[in-house]
């Protein structure tokens, strides 16, 4: 019973401690955001890393999405003879949910496990350390680009994302299943609200982007410098990233419902 | 002032304790790290020597005991002191520690283009200043993953002299090396040393190679020092324990066994493991 007590209270104090420095971790690289403005080449080159190779994988995904919420939504639809508000279904699930929570889930398993084995490799091989002994800080030089780079990418492969599911849709709904192609935009262009979905679906890409940033760069520097410590925190970094945003999506979507 | 500081010790390391959880690293060593010179710190493996040029050069922190760098209290400066003072400090990592993403030229251009806003015509004639100082200029164009552990521990050092520092720590510069790559590296230690007036700290176990470039060397065992002196002092010191480390004997004051009951009263109790 104590040693139970124990090992519960040995796992708390773990936990605070992990989230403590995360948190010291994260003031730390927004304090260094700053010296990004003098060196946007550092951002651009991550920007190609995290965003522009993350791009087939996310518009492929969006592509399937979308062509199976075509599928889905013409079956329901079609029983109310209310197929022509296809498009306002495909976009409205797309921009509001799907698109930044897919984006998200796929982001971190592409993008933001790459970024830890990354980030954990570089201290393993002890590359962060000689960048320290070389008077280069490696939260401005390696953490801050990597980190607003995540950010940045986040809401505009969200915004790729449900662009290709919007075209999915069609290509179904209206290419296969014979509905109105102009009912169809028109819909979608009449139910579709820019404040209330569009941004909504922004907001939470951005909020994503930095939660997925944020856990990935920090698993990386965080990971215990073994083979075994990377391939924990790239684990971690699918995980906590999953469950976050799932949870952050539940909490987005309820406040911005009750507004 | 500046002639006072130019003959006190490069470093002096005052009472110095260091714990890792429960395992006690240094308890209260004193030392002093003349200039121009090399100077080798040696001891068994897991005695702490690599976490000395870590407290050294600021990356650790000591729990006692002063750090005192040129002048300069390390463990009190603020952040960006303490990287002025880095830059004058080259350090060669016994991996090597290239960044993987970027060539040799690349690598040794590193601190250049970070600490200084020179044209990339003298960027190009310095990190060529010192890949020739290594040998290796014409392996410029490689990846690190082409190199041999040899040859990345010399572009490590090319980079480690590309901001002329005052001083260099080398951690582990000859262990896993050929005999070939070996005496390279152990003429360029000191080679780089007096040609460019540097003093170097060299962290080692390899008796023969520290003993043939060191001026002087410390020994270290489970936390304090156990002698110190050039390496003919310490070879022939009173010392017990440094003879055989220094001679590699494999009993004497450190035991060929590990602490265990009597060989036999252990034969003879079969019944209990």
């Amino acid at each position: 019973m104590v040693s139970l007590l124990q090992r519960l209270g040995h796992f708390g104090l773990s936990v605070f401690q992990s989230l403590g420095r995360a948190h010291l971790f994260l003031l730390r690289t927004l304090w260094s955001l700053g010296s990004l403005t003098w060196r946007p080449r550092l951002l651009i080159r991550e920007l190609y890393s995290v965003g522009v190779l993350s791009l087939l994988i996310i518009l492929v995904s969006g592509l399937f999405v979308g062509m199976v919420l075509g599928y889905q939504g013409y079956i329901t639809l079609v029983n109310f003879g209310a197929e022509e508000v296809l498009g306002s279904v495909v976009a409205l699930s797309l921009v509001r949910e799907l698109g930044p929570v897919v984006t998200a889930l796929l982001f971190a398993g592409r993008a933001g496990s790459a970024l830890a084995a990354e980030i954990g490799l570089m201290k393993t091989t002890e590359q962060l350390s000689s960048m320290e002994m070389m008077a280069v800080d490696p939260y401005k030089r390696v953490i801050a680009p990597r980190f607003l780079a995540g950010i940045l990418a986040m809401p505009l492969l969200a915004a790729a994302f449900s662009a290709v599911g919007v075209w999915g849709g069609y290509f179904i709904g209206v290419g296969l299943l014979g509905v109105d192609g102009g009912s169809y935009w028109s819909q979608m262009q009449a139910s579709v609200d820019f404040y209330d979905d569009v941004l909504s679906g922004i907001i939470k890409s951005i909020v994503f982007g930095f939660v997925a940033s944020w856990i990935a760069v920090f698993q990386g520097y965080d990971a215990t410098p073994t083979s075994e410590g990377i391939s924990r925190a790239t684990t971690n970094t699918v995980v906590y990233t999953a469950l976050a945003v799932l949870a952050l999506d539940f909490i987005l979507t309820g406040l911005m419902f009750s507004a | 002032m500046t002639t006072e500081r130019s003959t006190a010790p490069l470093i002096e390391i005052e009472d110095l304790h260091f714990r890792r959880g429960t395992h006690t690293i240094f308890e209260g060593i004193s030392l002093q790290i003349p200039r121009g010179k090399i100077t080798a710190v040696m001891g068994p493996s897991g005695t702490g020597k690599t976490t000395l040029l870590r407290l050294i050069g600021g990356q650790l922190r000591p729990d006692r005991g002063r750090i005192v760098v040129d002048g300069h209290e390390v463990h009190r400066l603020a952040r960006s002191e303490l990287y002025r003072l880095r830059k004058r400090m080259g350090m060669l990592f016994q991996s090597g520690a290239l960044f993987t993403h970027l060539n040799v030229f690349e690598n040794v251009a590193f601190p250049l283009r970070e600490h200084t806003r020179l044209p990339e015509r003298l960027i190009r004639t310095l990190v060529l200043l010192k890949l020739e100082a290594v040998g290796l200029r014409g392996a410029r164009d490689l990846m690190p993953s082409e190199l041999s552990g040899g040859m990345a521990r010399r572009v490590a050092l090319a980079r480690a002299i590309a901001l002329d520092p005052m001083m260099i720590l080398y951690d582990e510069p000859f262990a896993g090396l050929d005999p070939i790559t070996m005496g390279v590296i152990v003429s360029l230690v000191r080679r780089l040393n007096d040609a460019l007036g540097l003093s170097s700290i060299l962290v080692s176990h390899d008796v023969p190679e520290v003993s043939s470039i060191a001026d002087y060397i410390y020994l270290i065992s489970e936390g304090k020092i156990i002698d110190s002196g050039t390496p003919e002092a310490v070879r022939h010191g009173s010392s017990a324990w440094a003879r055989q480390f220094m001679e590699g004997l494999p009993d004497g004051p450190v035991p060929y066994h590990y602490p265990a009951p009597d060989y036999l009263d252990d034969l003879i109790n079969t019944g209990k493991s």
